[in-house]
């Protein structure tokens, strides 16, 4: 089982997320994905005992995951499982994770999903997310409350799809890569989780974002929903007119 | 040659030797540049002879022949950004692949150097 880490900038935490899950579970493997730090994530990440793998440049948290997710694919792992830099999730919900994996591809930890969570959002990030949650769950068949949680495991055959297609815009990380999912077949199921603050860094909760987070959500879905799929971009091919010949400069 | 002749004239022309330069200079792919040259060479015709312009203006019932110029113009330009804006995300695309790539690459790498070296934790 690998447990991927997508991390950008996350110094003050990293390690200490890393730390968690190998003292939970000493048994799995973490792999960080250094998202083109600046800051000293990837060596805090090291010293904590994760392996880490350092992207060139900053490609978002899709471009994170999807890394992680060719490791796993490639490293012959059974099981992946994506988990925050910022100690946002507790890597103690894992099991109840992973036992979902048995009747289900793709298993999401999420707030919301009982009536005394502690998390609560309001304003236009609340309803953004309801419809998100909405639609999503008509998609797949099946009711889930938080279709933005970074918290998930998948599945050998779910990772193969995450490997292959995982958009690198922004909201595309969750909610366009759970509306592939469902396209191609996988199935997704929930599990509640106490989500809870971040250990350090801030959230971004001011109403103008909380706005931008709305429209961008709706954007976000409408593409994903009339998209073809799987991606038209012919990603790790020769160019169409031939292996492409720059000008000897 | 009325002004607005020479003017054309000379703004075609200039189009031409500038793409020419830059195709000798490595500067320009033959598939940017022949597109360009296209649109020069029609500039430059039209510009020669204006006649060519006002019977298609007379033709799809344009009453002011440089407004049908101001059309097909902003729709070229248009289709040209259009199809740059998808150059890019191919490219934004492949590149991130490869960092992609590079990054599995250097773990790759790194784990086969400490392999020789004794590690700290065993791996499952």
């Amino acid at each position: 089982m690998l447990v991927i880490v997508p991390a950008w900038n996350e110094q003050d935490s990293v390690g200490a997320t890393v730390r968690e899950i190998l003292g939970v579970h000493p048994e799995v493997d973490v792999l960080v994905v250094d998202d083109g730090s600046g800051d000293a994530t990837a060596e805090r990440a090291e010293a904590a005992g994760a392996r880490v793998a350092r992207l060139p440049f900053n490609l978002g948290v899709g471009g994170a995951m999807r890394t992680g997710y060719r490791h796993a694919v490639r490293n012959g792992y059974d099981i992946a499982v994506q988990i925050d830099a910022d100690g946002q999730h507790d890597p103690r919900f894992l099991p109840a994770l992973i036992a979902e994996l048995d009747h289900a591809d793709i298993c999401i930890g999420v707030r919301f999903a009982k009536p005394d969570d502690p998390y609560t959002v309001r304003g236009p990030r609340r309803w953004a997310m309801y419809l998100l949650a909405r639609v999503l769950s008509r998609l797949a068949g099946t009711r889930l409350t938080d279709v933005t949680s970074g918290f998930r495991a998948c599945n050998r055959r779910a990772m193969q799809v995450f490997a292959e297609h995982y958009p690198a815009e922004y909201l595309g990380d969750t909610v366009e890569s759970l509306v592939i999912a469902t396209r191609v077949g996988c199935t997704i199921t929930q599990v509640p989780i106490d989500m809870r603050r971040r250990t350090a860094g801030t959230a971004s909760a001011s109403p103008a974002r909380a706005a931008l987070f709305l429209f961008r959500a709706v954007v976000a879905l409408g593409l994903a929903l009339v998209r073809k799929w799987p991606a038209s971009f012919d990603e790790g091919v020769v160019g169409e007119d031939g292996p492409i010949s720059l000008d000897a400069a | 040659m009325t002004s607005a002749t020479v003017l054309g004239l000379a703004a075609a022309i200039i189009v031409v030797i500038t793409l020419f330069e830059m195709l000798r200079r490595h500067r320009l792919r033959e598939k940017y540049a022949l597109i360009w040259f296209v649109l020069a060479m029609g500039s430059l015709t039209v510009a020669a002879f204006p006649a060519l312009l006002y019977g298609l203006a007379d033709l799809l019932n344009v009453q002011v022949p440089s407004n049908l110029v101001f059309f097909i113009a902003s729709l070229l330009l248009l289709a040209m950004s259009l199809q740059h804006s998808f150059e890019i995300g191919k490219l934004e695309e492949r590149t991130r692949t490869l960092a992609e790539e590079v990054a599995l690459l250097r773990l790759s790498i790194e784990s086969t150097e400490s392999s020789t070296e004794p590690t700290d934790r065993s791996v499952e």
